[in-house]
């Protein structure tokens, strides 16, 4: 797998390069990794091409939302604010902890 | 002047085998915006990687969902098969693609019967799920199960088919494949069940990508995707073409399933007369160290299987997504200028599988 590491604050150019390139968006994950911090990485893919970015974060500083580029990635935003509390800013559509319904906040963060 | 309501549609609805909730903004009859949500059956299941060692983990990845189970094994289990640099058999190959097309087959032809209930045919239903009892049969010869299989293993599968067996099930799919033709006449040609599907919830080629549809939901709509084209399992050796439309309706949507119902059986049909002998599995030593990212194609479209494993006998992090997660988007735009007496077709046409989305 190649990933290119970047950072949240050059996460929308590469997705605004990704979108002039015309690749579409396949996926948004985040994995738990080592001193509390919350690995993002963006997925995305033209025909049997994929590009991978990732960073790092400490979950609690908000990161930018692609859903102005990638209109679906707002359910990818959504589903990582709450399973990982992380708060992404100007999503399109906003799910305010809504869209998935557990019994407590942020379960995948939990020890 | 219209006037303007919201109605809830779910998470119990009649059409709706597994809950999801929309709010329908009408305008009279008309739903003028449609906001989805899920996450009545979330079940933490990636976070049972913590719990769970890799190997252990297949069965976990297995119960995603009861309808694209194999899948979800064989995703998870190539994902770590290609951080361990795992060269699995060719014949345990084979017998996972056979295995996938008669998955693909059965969701077909389960999605084929709650259309058909969607919309009122009841003996159609009933037929084309007396048609899938017929796969889920083969499945309980070949695998022990009718829906959770637990034949995938990482290095393979956990038991071999014998070739008799094999050829037996392709006498049996010849039966299936003109039973099939009988209801498939039926769904594409009955006037009232053209009324039902023909023009509503049209999505064109642009829209479907820029929404990031996958799988029957994106061929309907004229893009000609199919992740089997990548190669992986033995679907290099396959002749087919991917199946599409350019109508991008219901109607479309049921054509294209119907034609990859056809698609699979002669899939199979290949895969048994290429069979090669052989080993079914391929020795695994130590832990999984590294990550990877697989794509395949799901009856409902492309899922992705994410791994990261440290070197330990717990991985870091499994992650699927399903195709019902990148086609719920597109929901919410087919939704949009529809008569409400519609909406319950245009959600069952994008095959919705719940279980999955939410793991």
């Amino acid at each position: 797998m190649n990933i290119k590491e970047v950072t949240a604050d050059t996460i929308l150019k590469e997705a605004q390069a990704m979108k002039i390139e015309k690749y579409r968006l396949i996926q948004i994950c985040a994995t738990k990794v080592e001193e509390g911090n919350i690995e993002l990485l963006y997925t995305f893919g033209d025909r049997n091409d994929e590009a991978h970015f990732r960073f790092v974060t400490d979950g609690k500083t908000p990161i930018p939302s692609i859903s102005h580029l990638y209109w679906p990635a707002f359910l990818y935003e959504n589903e990582i604010h709450d399973l990982y509390g992380i708060h992404v800013d100007n999503m399109v559509l906003d799910y305010r902890g809504g869209l998935y319904r557990t019994a407590e906040k942020a379960p995948m963060v939990k020890e | 002047m219209a006037t303007r309501s919201v109605v809830p549609f779910g998470p119990q609805h009649p059409v709706l085998p597994e809950p999801i909730h929309i709010d329908l903004v009408l305008e009279d009859e008309k739903v003028i915006e449609a906001i989805p949500s899920i996450g009545f059956i979330h079940r933490g299941l990636e976070k049972l990687v913590e719990k769970k060692d890799f190997q252990e983990m297949v069965y976990v990845a297995e119960r995603i969902c009861g309808i694209c189970s194999f899948g979800h094994g064989y995703g998870y289990v190539d994902a770590i098969e290609h951080i361990m640099s795992i060269e699995v058999p060719e014949r345990a190959k084979y017998l996972r693609m056979i295995l996938f097309e008669l998955s693909r087959l059965h969701s077909h032809l389960l999605w084929l019967g709650l259309l058909a209930d969607a919309f009122g045919f009841e003996s159609l239903f009933m037929d084309t799920w007396r048609i899938r009892e017929g796969i889920l049969d083969m499945f309980e010869e070949s695998t022990g199960g009718r829906v959770i299989f637990s034949i995938n293993k990482v290095g393979g599968v956990r038991r071999d088919i014998p070739d008799e067996m094999l050829k037996r099930f392709v006498k049996k799919l010849d039966e299936i494949e003109s039973e099939v033709g009988v209801a498939a006449r039926a769904f594409l040609e009955d006037s009232a069940v053209k009324t039902r599907l023909c023009g509503i919830g049209k999505l064109t080629a642009r829209e479907a990508e820029e929404l990031g549809c996958c799988g029957p939901m994106l061929r309907a709509s004229g893009i000609r995707r199919d992740t089997r084209k990548l190669g992986y399992l033995a679907y290099d050796d396959i002749d087919f073409d991917i199946i599409a439309s350019d109508v991008g309706d219901s109607y479309a949507r049921t054509e294209v399933r119907l034609g990859e119902i056809f698609q699979s059986i002669d899939i199979i049909r290949q895969a048994v007369s290429k069979l090669p002998g052989g080993e079914t599995e391929a020795p695994v030593k130590g832990f999984p160290d590294g990550e990877y990212m697989t794509r395949i194609e799901q009856p409902r479209g492309e899922a992705c299987y994410y791994v990261k494993a440290n070197g330990k006998k717990f991985i870091q992090r499994m992650r699927v997504r399903t195709p019902t997660f990148a086609n719920i988007p597109a929901l919410t735009k087919i939704l949009q200028g529809c008569d409400m007496a519609d909406v319950p077709i245009m959600v069952v046409t994008i095959d919705p599988c719940i279980s999955c989305t939410e793991r």
